[in-house]
């Protein structure tokens, strides 16, 4: 997994912002149509929410960080229509340059090359025939894993050990279906971890719980 | 990225005015539905929707029951459905105990309930460090909390979002359904701030 996006328990961001009841939705309009765009688009590279987010996650650091959230996201749009050849790589710059009244020659529209793709249902959620693996109350372990490509096991949660709160529906895997390789549909489990066992003997006494998908878990009998 | 690709980086906006026109003069996007998509979140989905919710909740006992067993279901009651809003659960704040919720690996958010998420919940600052310090990131957004209080911190890993039923405040036994979702704020019902009586 890139490690971009993945920011729990990562250090030197300094405060948080303040919130404010008076932020409008769209600081900007660009962010609106940027928002927008990255919704639309999705049917057009013919690509999927899991693949959007790990496009997101395979941007540049500047892309990622320095035009705020709605930035990233029209970042990674234009990633995922540059994957399908929607877009030719510099497509979208020689625009820019264009709109700038700058003489810049566009890439010529390359043919179409979706992924092979189609969702058995809408939304995420999937039935599994057998029943969950673990039940509530049950110990398990988050594996210590470093997968290639998508995932969503945060890192912090890698090799620790927790409890099974609650059963959720089960859903198809993020980590196949972002990269088209099936939607593997597992069951999920809302996981409840001890501050002092993800962050040592000195943390603030906490309990953190996440949603955590059947293959990224094992027993845990100690 | 390099120093010399970051500096020939261009503005934002322009880039994002490039790609709608590359977009829509082919015909693969239609302008008037980018038009209807930033006027949706911009006026018709948002904070007000969970308002109307949590507010039904504090007055209507089965309401809440059925909130808190089946989220999904009694939201939808009041016509609230959509994307981002697949599977939600709802979680009570109560004297004891706190929820707050984050979205570490990026923005997960119940978009139906709440609209799109404010900056400082998609900012890095927020994702990293309240998985790891959730009593002083609260303090540093005007939340201090009981030393004995008992904070369960929800980070949204899969298409599972939350929702924070908060508590209501004292003295508002009087209010109707309409003057308590007036007071119910987003940031009591991310888990960042508890609902004031008026």
């Amino acid at each position: 997994m890139s490690q971009i996006a993945d920011l729990g328990g990562t250090e030197g961001w300094g405060r948080v912002k303040t919130p404010s009841a008076e932020e409008p939705v769209f600081g900007q309009p660009w962010e609106g149509r940027a928002f927008a765009l990255t919704l639309l688009s999705m049917g057009v590279s013919g690509r999927n929410h899991d693949a959007a987010r790990h496009a997101v996650e395979r941007l540049e650091r500047a892309e990622y960080f320095d035009d705020g959230h709605w930035g990233s996201w029209l970042y990674a749009t234009e990633l995922m229509l540059v994957d399908s050849a929607i877009l030719a790589p510099g497509a979208v710059e020689a625009r820019a340059h264009q709109l700038r009244g700058e003489d810049v020659a566009e890439p010529a529209v390359p043919e179409p090359n979706k992924p092979d793709y189609a969702p058995s249902a809408a939304g995420s959620l999937r039935t599994v025939a057998d029943p969950p693996r673990f039940t509530v109350g049950e110990a398990v372990r988050a594996k210590d894993i470093q997968p290639e490509g998508h995932t969503r096991l945060p890192g912090y949660l890698r090799g620790h050990r927790g409890v099974i709160e609650q059963v959720q529906p089960a859903a198809l895997l993020p980590d196949t279906n972002a990269h088209f390789l099936g939607e593997n549909p597992q069951h999920v489990y809302t996981v409840r971890f001890d501050s002092r066992e993800l962050w040592g003997a000195d943390a603030e006494p906490f309990t953190l719980t996440d949603e955590l998908f059947d293959s990224y878990l094992v027993p845990c009998h100690e | 990225m390099s120093e010399t690709s970051s500096t020939r980086r261009l503005p934002i906006a322009l880039r994002t005015e490039a790609l709608e026109q590359l977009l829509t003069e082919r015909g693969l996007v239609d302008p008037a539905a980018i038009d209807n998509i930033v006027q949706t979140y911009e006026t018709a989905v948002g904070p007000m929707n969970g308002a109307k919710v949590i507010a039904k909740a504090w007055t209507d006992p089965d309401y809440r029951e059925r909130l808190l067993a089946e989220g999904t279901a009694a939201i939808a009651e009041l016509g609230f459905t959509g994307q981002e809003g697949e599977h939600i659960v709802v979680v009570e704040n109560t004297a004891d105990t706190h929820n707050v919720i984050v979205c570490s690996l990026c923005s997960c958010y119940p978009w139906p309930v709440l609209g799109l998420p404010p900056s400082w919940y998609t900012d890095p600052a927020y994702r990293a460090r309240i998985v790891r310090q959730p009593r002083v990131v609260l303090a540093e957004m005007g939340l201090e909390l009981p030393a004995d209080t008992n904070i369960v911190v929800r980070d949204s890993s899969s298409e599972v979002r939350w929702l924070v039923l908060p508590q209501r405040p004292a003295g508002t036994e009087d209010l109707s359904p309409e003057q308590l979702a007036g007071l119910v704020t987003r940031d009591a019902m991310v888990g960042v701030a508890k609902v004031k009586a008026p």
